[in-house]
């Protein structure tokens, strides 16, 4: 059973280097098993897609990448915002010459680049237009799309597209464009995932990032704690371990039940070992307390060591399938 | 191994300036803020400009405002005589000051509250690169110090910190900008015609698309570009003279990872290209262990011999932590290894994973340390 069963739009988002692209595609991967089509889109402009499922650069267009367990597909499209400003002007004012013409002068880039907010409505704008497209209009019907997001300190005022283009369009055609894309982006079909891992700066980030999101009315959906270790000490040794006590003589007589001569240098070196990896682990003991108390759900997916390949992926759909995110 | 180092403490005794660069996450700050440290307590009067800066570290240091003013560190040893400031960069105020500082005031209010404005001093990508670097060139002309130690924005590429703000300054120099401003000057005759047609396309759109009071607000933005931004480029160019002048040194920051280290060999050569003085690479967060001569294979096989015997679980758990750390040691032994050997001129220092974040004065003094000194924790004697 799915916890997001209403949600049409997954945003996926996290501290840079938690593994975003990663879960996006796994998610993507995930949401499409059984049969399912999935749109996985970027926005960043930096082939991450491609990169992972090991295709040539994406063109704008949406291009199968990948298929899932019991027959659905993901599609992949890397959206950029020059591409979807021009496919904008020609859509709705017919302006494919003045286009082109305006690409060549620089405006183009100029407008993308600086126009407060134009930048992030056309970005979002488009993955809007994949995810509510109705069987009549242009273009491949979705049962879901995934984004590949901006990292958690820029991710609110990525999808908060309304103020920032409030400053500079009242009314008029992108204004109304951005309403749009806001009451998608606010309503119960969206969610917004955040990929954190069990260290101090991305948990406080996710903390941050779900304080500002929720500020601003957009809906949380789940934390994806990434590249969780098992622990290898068993749960009562943890905190003499981690205190520097663990009972070395105990430590001696099974390296020798193990036919390990028990040297005091060893034995002194493994002890020190012990206490550095349960320190670690109970500081991930605190970074969960924390994660847990931001009252979402939450599921954790292992380090896995072939997170680059297809195989990996669908491993990590799968266990995002069984922690019943999907 | 006789691996090359570079002798951090020549380093802090006599540069005034030296650049932290690295790709994200990999301990920039850390690295700064602990060399800033070492530096001081060494006896210089130093000045750390940090850019977001883990929080508890920023408290340590005493840096609790984001109001872009160096304030001294206290708790440091200064028995040799020196001192430590610190500062976290506030890109924004940054830029606003430069805005302040060239124009009138109510033309600055104008300005400041541009849309366009707005957008880029607190979005554009390369802005926090250029308002580092603007920043460094003000701390260096106040003449308070005797060594600046920058950190540089976490950014995907190290080499962004050398880019981006050229890339501001072209941006803001560039076509567009030419000729929003003064179409007249924008270049040879057969170009000025496609452009006037250009600029009133371009117009005509905005207009269209985003209404009249964005164009107004546009031409607000550009007049000022012009006022009082003139040579955006020229003053990117200048601050990286300072760069190139003797007295600055990088520091290049890597972990023994492959994306970390393949942006550290980048930045390496192209520093190389750019006769920018690099000092030498910090890896950091190396793993070891003071137990590699008890092999992964034989401490797993004994765990397991254990398991079956049902006896010593606490000894079996201890030999599979032992076998995951000589594991990952090895991994970040070879990968150093392999660094060092396709740059043999380039100095390596190499820093310990500690065994938790690094989040106050003494934990700084340790990287310290282990940066002049190596890894304090026995030496990493890497099996395989
Ligand atoms: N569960 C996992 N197990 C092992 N490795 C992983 C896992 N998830 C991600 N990785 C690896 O971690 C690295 C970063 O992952 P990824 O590129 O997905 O992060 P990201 O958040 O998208 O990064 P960026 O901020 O640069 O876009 C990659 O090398 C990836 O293969
Ligand atoms: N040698 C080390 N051992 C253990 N933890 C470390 C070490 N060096 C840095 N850290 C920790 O790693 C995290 C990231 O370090 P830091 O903030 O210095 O990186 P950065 O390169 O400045 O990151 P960014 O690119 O995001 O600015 C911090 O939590 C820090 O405490
Ligand atoms: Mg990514
Ligand atoms: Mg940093």
């Amino acid at each position: 059973m799915s916890d997001f069963p209403a949600v049409k739009l997954h945003v996926v988002s996290g501290k840079g280097g938690t593994g975003k692209t990663t879960v996006a595609a796994s998610l993507a991967l995930a949401l499409a098993a059984g049969g399912r089509q999935v749109l996985l889109t970027e926005v960043e402009g930096r082939q991450g897609i491609a990169q992972l499922f090991d295709t040539p650069p994406l063109p704008y267009e949406e291009r199968r990448v990948a298929s899932a367990r019991g027959g659905g597909e993901v599609y992949a499209l890397a959206i950029d915002p020059e591409q979807a400003l021009l496919e904008y002007l020609e859509q709705f004012y017919n302006l494919r010459r003045a286009g082109s013409m305006l690409k060549k002068i620089g405006a183009i880039d100029f407008a993308t680049t600086i126009a407060p907010g134009v930048r992030d409505v056309l970005l979002t704008g488009k993955v809007m237009e994949a995810a509510t497209r109705e069987r009549r209009g242009g273009g491949r019907l979705y049962d879901a799309v995934v984004m590949d997001a901006p990292p958690t300190g820029r991710i609110a005022r990525f999808l908060n597209v309304n103020s920032e283009v409030a400053a500079l369009a009242r009314m008029g055609p992108v204004r109304n464009q951005a309403d749009s894309v806001m009451k998608l982006l606010r309503s119960n079909k969206t969610a917004v995932h955040l990929v954190t891992v069990l260290e101090e700066m991305p948990v406080q980030e996710t903390a941050d990032g779900v304080a500002e999101l929720r500020g601003t009315d957009l809906p949380v959906g789940a934390v994806i704690v990434n590249m969780v270790r098992d622990p290898l000490l068993p749960d009562a040794d943890v905190a003499s371990a981690a205190a520097g006590q663990l009972d070395t003589a105990e430590l001696g007589r099974g390296l020798k039940a193990a036919g390990i001569e028990p040297d005091p240098a060893i034995v002194s070196a493994l002890a020190a070992e012990a206490t550095d990896h349960a320190g670690r682990v109970r500081l991930e003991q605190q970074e969960r307390t924390v994660l847990h108390d931001l009252d979402r759900p939450t599921y954790e997916l292992p380090l896995i060591p072939d997170a680059t390949d297809l195989a990996g992926l669908y491993d990590l759909a799968e266990r995002l399938q069984t922690a019943g995110m999907v | 191994m006789a691996a090359k180092a570079f002798d951090v403490d020549a380093l802090l005794d006599s540069a005034q300036i030296i650049v932290c660069c690295g790709a994200g996450g990999v301990g920039k700050t850390t690295t700064a803020a602990a060399l800033a440290l070492r530096g001081a307590e060494r006896g210089r009067k130093v000045c750390v400009l940090t850019i977001d800066p883990a929080r508890r570290l920023a408290q340590s240091m005493g840096l609790t405002e984001l109001d872009n003013t160096p304030r001294a560190v206290a708790e440091i040893d200064t028995s040799a005589g020196g001192s430590l400031d610190a500062m976290m960069l506030d890109m924004k105020r940054t830029f606003d000051e430069i805005v302040e500082t060239h124009s009138d005031p109510d033309r600055a209010k104008a300005i400041l509250s541009n849309p366009f404005y707005v957008s880029l001093s607190s979005s554009f990508a390369g802005t926090q690169e250029y308002m580092a670097m603007e920043k460094l060139g003000q701390l260096k002309a106040a003449s308070n110090w005797d060594l600046i130690v920058v950190d540089t924005p976490p950014s995907r590429s190290a080499l962004d910190f050398l880019d981006a703000p050229q890339r501001l300054g072209r941006f803001l120099d560039g076509r567009m900008i030419r000729m929003l401003t003064a179409p007249a000057r924008a270049g040879g005759r057969a170009y000025l015609k496609v452009f006037t047609i250009g600029v009133k396309v371009f117009t005509d759109v905005l207009n269209k698309v985003l209404g009249g009071q964005a164009l107004k607000d546009l031409s607000l933005f550009v007049a000022s570009l012009e006022t009082m931004f003139g040579g955006f480029r020229e003053r990117a160019d200048e601050t990286y003279k300072l760069l190139k002048e003797g007295g600055t040194s990088f520091i290049v920051v890597a972990v023994p990872e492959r994306d970390a280290l393949r942006e550290a060999a980048y930045f390496v050569e192209r520093l190389e290209t750019e006769h920018m003085p690099l000092a030498g690479v910090v890896l950091n967060r190396v793993h070891s262990s003071a137990a590699s001569n008890l092999s992964v294979e034989k401490s797993l096989a004994a765990a397991e011999a254990l398991d079956e015997s049902g006896e010593e679980p606490l000894t079996a758990a201890v030999l599979r932590v032992h076998a995951d750390r000589l594991a990952v040691a090895g991994r970040d032994g070879r990968r150093a290894a392999q660094f060092r050997s396709a740059h043999p001129r380039v100095g390596v220092v190499e820093v310990a994973a500690q065994s938790s974040d690094v989040h106050d004065l003494e934990g700084l003094r340790e990287i310290g340390s282990e940066l002049s000194n190596g890894p304090s924790a026995s030496a990493p004697k890497i099996a395989g």
